[in-house]
């Protein structure tokens, strides 16, 4: 008689918390250094209740069947020159800054998985983050391979982590998973796992996918859907670990709550990239920023931390900003780049008339009073041949290493000015919510990559910005950056189109 | 606040320190309601700089681009050193009138109220 086969549960036991051990002669706590540190309780790892009940064989051939599919359409829409039924030659600007700045993301979440999945004591979580790393590992590459065809086409694709590395914009990103994987493990998930993907993350994956899709790239909104249902895991497995953190010890009530209003903060900061990109970068619109905002975080977000209410969790620290906020950032986002367009891997533009009355609908109380004025000015210089770019370097925030270009939310014409001594230095923000964060934790942002400061000590190669761009940055000067009026990128694309 | 870390007696030594810059100081320098520049400038200055050079020399570059930057009546003009008011001295170092490394410089002109009137 052949031995009886395994019923899913019981293989799914023994493939994932059955594979842990009890430790007889080495020191348990040895093993796991990284488990005490921040401060959180663990009473009993055995209550944490697994958000992925997968095992590495269902895992691999689930993935390979979507893999099947996705490469299929790849190969479809490069055989098909995919690339001419975008709207136009600016939408390819929003992957390009997907590309620079986004799947690098994946590869840091992936190493951060990767290393918290060692740390942690109980068998459940370490599976779950073994798991995800492998997902995200995945999402880099299918990324890597959906924008790859635009790269044969497109100015600004060739070196995207060399880029990531090095640019200043991008240390905005970069610099938001340095500091989330230089925390301890728990502090990473609540960080990655629960204010990212569970509380964010829509605002960053529906933007950029429904994006993709209302534009006509179907690579890039294929790869979204592929990806889909590893992002549903995942946002099970940020909502695990703070129920189970909330639920293991009552002291660890306030620390989680710290770390919420942390990585909220810096998460909304980072999304102002996806904020100019939604309401400026895509030729045609999905929803703007502030209806993407209310939806995704008001709504949803609203709803989460009602529930949370009963673990004594309330609603992220400086949430009030946001609401404000909503109505603001994406313009001085988009501003902020077009004052630098001399410095970025992707192009920039002015809106066009279309576009700005759409801009004035969606943003009835701020855009025309505020926003509108400073196209009109990039306008009439442009006429008298005078496209503008700024002529120093910017200041920089220390926290989120955005050039200071956000303003006062109830004084929208005056920058927001913040600042901290620390140890006789003066440190400077752009919000009370960067503010906060450094002086929770000064020695971290003491030691910010900040790279306006980094050229200026001589870090960044060249004498001249122009060397530190080309040489130091390899953007292709000409090419890559500047306005996409003249641009090669925009030149090519008239040939195709057949447009004079 | 400080920061938990793993390392007993985590100790770090500031990145931006003023000796890192090579002899000079970052001083920001931002017109206030002028937005058509996006962000405060940052410039890295000798602190024995005279403040008329800063004005002079240093400023115009980038505050040019601004059709209302030679309008400016610097008699007029008020200025904040770290969100205080502060009256430069043009022929004192930045250093002996107490613009320090990382200092905020701000400038006001009320009677240039920007393009279209509108602070940009």
């Amino acid at each position: 008689m052949s031995a009886k086969k395994l019923n899913l549960k019981d293989k799914y036991r023994l493939l994932t918390r059955d594979l842990d051990w009890e430790y007889s002669y080495a020191d348990r706590k040895k093993a796991f250094p990284y488990e005490e540190f921040e401060g959180i309780k663990i009473t009993d790892w055995s209550k944490w209740e697994d958000p992925f009940r997968l095992t590495m064989d269902a895992y691999w051939k689930y993935q390979a069947e979507k893999e099947k599919k996705l490469y299929a359409i790849f190969d479809a829409f490069a055989q098909n020159n995919g690339h001419l039924n975008v709207t136009d030659a600016r939408y390819v600007n929003a992957i390009k800054i997907f590309l620079t700045g986004v799947s690098p993301l994946e590869y840091q979440a992936y190493q951060g998985y990767a290393h918290v999945g060692r740390q942690f004591g109980g068998a459940g979580a370490r599976v779950a983050c073994q798991m995800q790393s492998i997902d995200e590992l995945r999402h880099v590459q299918t990324q890597i391979h959906a924008m790859s065809h635009y790269n044969k086409y497109f100015d600004g694709f060739q070196d995207w982590t060399h880029m990531h590395d090095r640019v200043w914009y991008l240390s905005v990103p970069k610099s938001f998973f340095d500091d989330a994987r230089s925390a301890g493990p728990f502090e990473f998930l609540i960080a990655i796992s629960f204010s990212f993907e569970y509380v964010l993350t829509n605002l960053l994956f529906v933007p950029f996918m429904s994006g993709a899709a209302h534009n006509g790239d179907m690579a890039t909104c294929t790869f979204g859907f592929s990806a889909q249902s590893d992002e549903a895991r995942h946002m099970t497995l940020g909502l695990e670990i703070i129920k189970f953190l909330l639920e293991q010890h009552e002291d660890n009530v306030p620390i989680v709550q710290k770390w919420i209003d942390k990585w909220f903060w810096r998460g909304t900061r980072l999304l102002s990239i996806v904020a100019m990109m939604m309401d400026y970068m895509l030729p045609n619109k999905v929803m703007s920023w502030k209806e993407a905002w209310e939806v995704y975080f008001e709504e949803a977000g609203g709803a989460l931390f009602k529930d949370l209410a009963r673990y004594g969790i309330r609603m992220p620290k400086f949430v009030e900003t946001t609401e404000k906020e909503k109505e603001h950032i994406s313009h001085q986002a988009w501003w902020i780049f077009y004052n630098y367009g001399h410095a970025a891997g992707f192009h920039t533009w002015i809106p066009s008339d279309e576009e700005m009355d759409w801009l004035s609908e969606k943003y009835p109380d701020t855009f025309d009073k505020y926003y509108r004025p400073r196209w009109e000015l990039a306008k009439k210089m442009e006429a008298e041949g005078k496209r503008f770019y700024s002529q120093a370097l910017p200041q920089l925030c220390t926290t989120c290493q955005i050039p200071m270009g956000f303003t006062e939310m109830d004084d929208p014409t005056q920058i927001a000015y913040r600042s901290s001594d620390y140890e006789g230095e003066k440190y400077h923000f752009c919000s009370d919510g960067c503010k906060h964060i450094f002086d929770q934790e000064p020695e971290k942002y003491v030691q910010s990559w900040l790279p306006v400061h980094q050229i200026y000590q001589g870090n960044c190669g060249g004498a001249s910005v122009e060397e530190v761009l080309r040489d130091y940055y390899k953007l292709n000067l000409g090419a890559d950056n500047l306005d996409i009026k003249g641009s090669p990128d925009e030149q090519r694309w008239k040939e195709w189109k057949g447009v004079a | 606040m400080s920061v938990r870390a793993i390392t007993p007696d985590y100790k770090v030594q500031a990145r931006d320190r003023v000796e890192n810059f090579h002899g000079n100081q970052i001083v920001y320098v931002a017109w206030d309601r002028h937005l058509m520049f996006c962000a405060p400038f940052a410039y890295a200055l000798p602190p024995t700089m005279t403040f008329a050079e800063l004005r002079n020399q240093v400023m115009p570059e980038a505050f040019g681009l601004h059709e209302e930057f030679t309008q400016i009546n610097w008699e007029t003009a008020t200025w904040l050193l770290d969100n205080q008011p502060f009256t430069p001295d043009l022929n004192q170092s930045l250093q002996a009138q107490g613009v320090g490394h990382k200092s905020v410089l701000r400038f006001q002109t009320p009677e240039l109220t920007g393009f279209q009137g509108k602070a940009v």
